[in-house]
């Protein structure tokens, strides 16, 4: 499949510098991740109890969305349900057209990246503007986001700086953040102010309360919905918490996980919408419940979003998001994407190296790693690996039961392998040594040498 | 509503067995000092935090803050402090608050971990005004500081449903190659007045 992680990633390793840097920028976001977690003493209790309120929350998440939809509905919020992206769409541009609205703010959504509502909403004649500054860098760059957090990380400030010269007509040759960060407040201001609506995400949705969380640093969702007279939150059904004291564990894993701040700037509370205006919640399925039945995976709807697998993955930081083609890069999206479609993201449960470190930082505990693991299995079992790895590994596990043939093809290779010329080992199909060296050969088996220790004359 | 039915037929045939909510008794820590901290953590989220004896002091120190001399559009509701001269209230439309210089506004509590200050929505006229403004001074009392958020969530509980959130600093971005630039889309400065 030429579109497979390793052929994107392939691309993006090439230019070495840039592999570095990216690199860098990314691991430093997960140090900062580490002091801000560091100096928190019940850490790790609160880990357990937010993995422990996503998985109660998920044995009953039809109870509890409907809990949800009666209060936010008894707080005059009115609630559509979308079994798909298609559905979500239309409902979306449904309420736009019948208000007559034709521009658009929007704060971060990774479940409208998912939709594709962006295009759809375009292609009829609705302007769009993402309000989160890495979000607007990227849709003007007309480039998927490559960070759920940080959108624009694969970008220099050199670059960001020539696409305002042209689209905000800053000065020529500016990359300074702060002067850029600048420009595009004004550029933003004067979209927050002839917005007809501002859609946001969701981070929590509250079913004791009929209430939404939304978290930004920026402030762009709280302007976006504080102007406009139609403020529409999409969320995916499992955003629910039962409870609005569950916030307390998420609101202070969150953004120390995602960023190192001890919290978000701005952490609102939507119950009901603005005297005289509206509030409209799409709750999208999209295949969330089916996942929801798969027992081996089904943890990875707890995500909260925060992006820590991915900036301590060393595999993300060294092929960047967009090698992953899918709204959601790193171990989470590696989980989610080829759950969704199997055929089309079959690469990725093998863009990792099963470390674990993905595990070991994610704030709600998602076993990610044993979940790529399940996955491959799957992939495995669907006949989607490529047919190199599929003969490769079906001549190891002939030639693992038996262990005499084991033994003399060892024997062999320890004396034939360093005969062999290079070009005849390293053939255009022996993918794997495409990046690797062979070790050279040792003089003696394990076996022997073990026989040796075991007898005590080494 | 068939797709409502659907999602929700679909959620009850893949649930998973049934596990137990966890308790959430004991998480969080208590400071020794929470004023200490909160003023710490204030600090760490870009922001500044002065405390005050009473609300005279409260009103010298905002006069004493650079951003309110030079303040032109003004918005206080915290009687007392600040020198106001636009009415919240008589304002029809909140795209003409865009631009607001200061606000002044109460908060309900504030939160040592993490320099979080609830302000209660439903007491501003217009939600706009927390985060259209160019600066941002919040007063709370000293004696509506909590330590974490879970014992901020258990003073909110109970309190009449509406719009509500909390402030921890100014607005802020590191989109740009993780440089922190503060005064993204929001205020541009947050100052907290901790009284008594």
């Amino acid at each position: 499949m030429a579109s497979g992680h390793p052929d994107v990633a392939a691309r993006f390793v090439a230019n070495d510098e840039r592999l570095h840097w990216h690199d860098k920028a990314v691991w430093w976001v997960r140090q900062k991740r580490d002091v801000a977690s560091a100096v928190v003493p019940d850490w790790e209790a609160l880990r357990s109890a937010a993995a422990g309120i996503k998985r109660h929350t998920l044995s009953r998440l039809a109870d509890y969305l409907e809990e949800f939809e009666r209060n936010a509905v008894a707080l005059g919020a009115q609630v559509h349900w979308a079994r798909d992206a298609a559905e979500h769409n239309a409902i979306v541009h449904g309420l736009l057209v019948d208000r007559g609205v034709t521009k658009l703010v929007k704060a971060k959504s990774m479940l409208t990246e998912e939709c594709k509502l962006n295009p759809y909403l375009e292609a009829r004649g609705i302007e769009v503007i993402d309000t989160d500054l890495g979000e607007r860098i990227v849709q003007l760059a007309e480039e998927p986001p490559s960070h759920i957090v940080m959108p624009a990380i694969h970008r220099r400030k050199e670059e960001i700086g020539e696409l305002f010269q042209i689209h905000l007509r800053t000065r020529p040759g500016a990359s300074d953040p702060s002067y850029l960060t600048e420009a595009a407040r004004h550029h933003l201001r004067d979209k927050f102010l002839a917005a007809g609506a501002g859609l946001t995400g969701v981070n929590f949705a509250v079913a004791e309360t009929g209430g939404l969380v939304v978290c930004t640093n920026e402030g762009n969702a709280d302007m976006g919905t504080s102007l406009p007279p139609l403020h529409i939150a999409c969320m995916g059904v499992e955003k629910l918490v039962p409870r609005e004291r569950d916030l307390g564990v998420f609101l202070r894993l969150l953004a120390r996980s995602a960023t190192g701040q001890p919290v978000t700037a701005y952490s609102t509370h939507y119950q009901g919408p603005r005297p005289g205006a509206e509030l409209h919640i799409v709750i999208v399925d999209n295949g969330r419940a089916e996942l929801s039945g798969r027992e081996a995976i089904r943890d990875s709807l707890g995500c909260i979003r925060c992006g820590a697998c991915m900036n301590t993955c060393p595999v993300y930081r060294r092929s960047g998001g967009h090698s992953y083609g899918y709204t959601v890069p790193g171990p989470i999206g590696s989980v989610l994407a080829p759950a969704r479609d199997p055929a089309t993201f079959a690469t990725l449960p093998f863009a990792s190296t099963l470390c674990g470190s993905c595990a070991d930082v994610c704030p709600v505990k998602i076993e990610l790693h044993h979940q790529l693991l399940a996955l491959r299995q799957e992939i495995a079992r669907k006949h989607l690996v490529p047919w190199q790895k599929r003969t490769a590994l079906r001549l190891a596990a002939w030639l693992f039961a038996w262990p005499r043939l084991y033994r003399f093809v060892g024997w062999m290779a320890r004396r034939l392998v360093p005969l062999v010329p290079r070009r005849l080992l390293y053939v255009r199909w022996n993918t794997w040594g495409q990046q690797r060296e062979l070790p050279p050969m040792p003089r003696h088996s394990f076996r022997a040498r073990y026989r040796r220790l075991a007898r005590g004359q080494s | 509503m068939a797709s409502r039915d659907d999602i929700l037929a679909a959620l009850r045939k893949h649930a998973p067995p049934p596990v137990a909510a966890p308790s959430l008794d004991g998480l969080g820590v208590a400071f020794a000092d929470p004023l200490d901290q909160l003023a710490k953590a204030m600090a760490s989220v870009g922001g500044a935090c002065v405390r005050v004896a009473d609300i005279a002091a409260a009103a010298a120190a905002v006069a004493a803050l650079p951003q309110a001399a030079s303040a032109r559009r003004v918005v206080s509701l915290v009687p007392g402090v600040g020198q106001p001269n636009v009415d919240l209230a008589a304002v029809a439309d909140p795209h003409t608050l865009a631009d607001l210089d200061l606000a002044i506004l109460p908060g309900e509590l504030a939160v040592a971990e993490n320099a979080a200050v609830w302000v209660d929505g439903r007491a501003l006229p217009h939600r706009a005004v927390f985060v259209i403004t160019d600066h941002l001074v919040l007063v709370v009392h000293a004696a509506h500081v909590v330590h974490h958020m879970h014992e901020a969530y258990d003073r909110l509980a109970g309190r009449p449903r509406g719009h509500g959130l909390f402030i921890s600093g100014p607005s802020k971005t590191a989109d740009i190659e993780q440089v922190l630039v503060v005064g993204a889309q929001g205020a541009r400065t947050c100052t907290l007045i901790v009284v008594g």
